[in-house]
C-alpha cells in the first residue's frame, strides 16, 4: 500500500529542488526518454530510509561535482506505479530495486546503481560512485 | 525527511547474502534477525548442483546487477546459517 502522499511530498521535493523533472505517468517517462541525444539521469526514488535516506543527499552531492547530465528525471517507487514500471522497462536487464539510478548517454544505458550499492552507505560514498560515472559520461557543469 | 526503522536489527533493509550449512544460499533484503531466524524479503535462492551455476557465480551476478525476486518472504533458521554478509560489500570481479 502506498504511503500517505503528504508523507512522501518532502521526498519528492528533495528531488525537484535539485532540478529533477518528476515523472508520474508512463507517458511522461516515455517523453523523458524519447530524445536519445545527450545524457540523462533517471532516479527511482523511494521512501525507505535504509537506502533512500542517503540516496537523495548522495545525488545532490554528486551533481555538485564536474559532470552534469543534460536532463534529470525521477519516478517514485511505490507511489507512481505506472511511471516506475515504465522507467524500469528502460533498464530491464537489472532487477527492480529502489532507490536506484540509471545514467543514459545517447539513448544507451551507461551506468546503473542498484539499491544494494546504496543501502547502508554514507551520502558521500553514494556520491563518489555516481560522480565518477557523471564525470566519465557527461559534460562538465558550468 | 526520511523513514528509518531504528527499532530493527542493524541489517534491517540491507540486502544480504545468507550462506548455510547445506546447499542453499539466499540473497535478499534482511527484515529481521533474532535468536531463531533470519527473515528475508524479496529473495533469490541458489542451490548448488541443479542449474550448473556455482554459488560464487550466483553471488557475483547479484553483486553486479541485484536480486531477481523468486520469493517474497523466506525464513531461514539461524541454526542453518553460517554467514550473513552485505551484498554491497562483495567485490565485483
Amino acid at each position: 500500500m502506498p504511503y500517505d502522499p503528504m508523507l512522501v511530498q518532502p521526498m519528492r521535493e528533495e528531488m525537484t529542488s535539485m532540478g529533477f523533472d518528476e515523472l508520474t505517468t508512463g507517458a511522461e517517462v516515455d517523453e523523458f526518454m524519447a530524445e536519445s541525444a545527450g545524457t540523462k539521469l533517471l532516479v527511482v526514488n523511494s521512501v525507505c530510509g535504509c537506502a533512500a535516506g542517503m540516496a537523495r543527499p548522495g545525488v545532490r552531492l554528486a551533481l555538485q561535482r564536474l559532470g552534469k547530465p543534460d536532463r534529470l528525471g525521477t519516478v517514485f517507487a511505490g507511489q507512481d506505479l505506472e511511471a516506475t514500471e515504465r522507467a524500469r522497462s528502460y533498464f530491464a536487464d537489472y532487477p527492480p530495486s529502489s532507490p536506484s539510478m540509471a545514467l543514459f548517454k545517447d539513448g544507451e544505458l551507461v551506468h546503473f546503481v542498484p539499491r544494494h550499492q546504496i543501502e547502508g552507505r554514507a551520502a558521500e560514498m553514494v556520491a563518489e560512485d555516481l560522480a565518477a560515472a557523471l564525470e566519465a559520461h557527461c559534460a562538465p557543469a558550468i | 525527511m526520511t523513514i528509518f526503522h531504528e527499532d530493527r536489527h542493524e541489517l534491517h533493509g540491507i540486502t544480504v547474502v545468507v550462506e548455510t550449512v547445506g546447499p542453499l544460499t539466499y540473497i535478499g533484503r534482511c527484515h529481521e534477525i533474532d535468536d531463531e531466524n533470519v527473515v528475508l524479503i524479496d529473495v533469490d535462492v541458489h542451490e548448488d548442483g541443479p542449474d550448473g551455476r556455482s554459488k560464487d557465480e550466483f553471488i557475483q551476478k547479484a553483486a553486479r546487477v541485484g536480486v531477481w525476486t523468486k520469493h517474497k518472504r523466506l525464513v531461514v533458521p539461524v541454526a542453518e546459517v553460517t554467514s550473513v554478509r552485505r551484498l554491497g560489500e562483495i567485490a565485483v570481479e
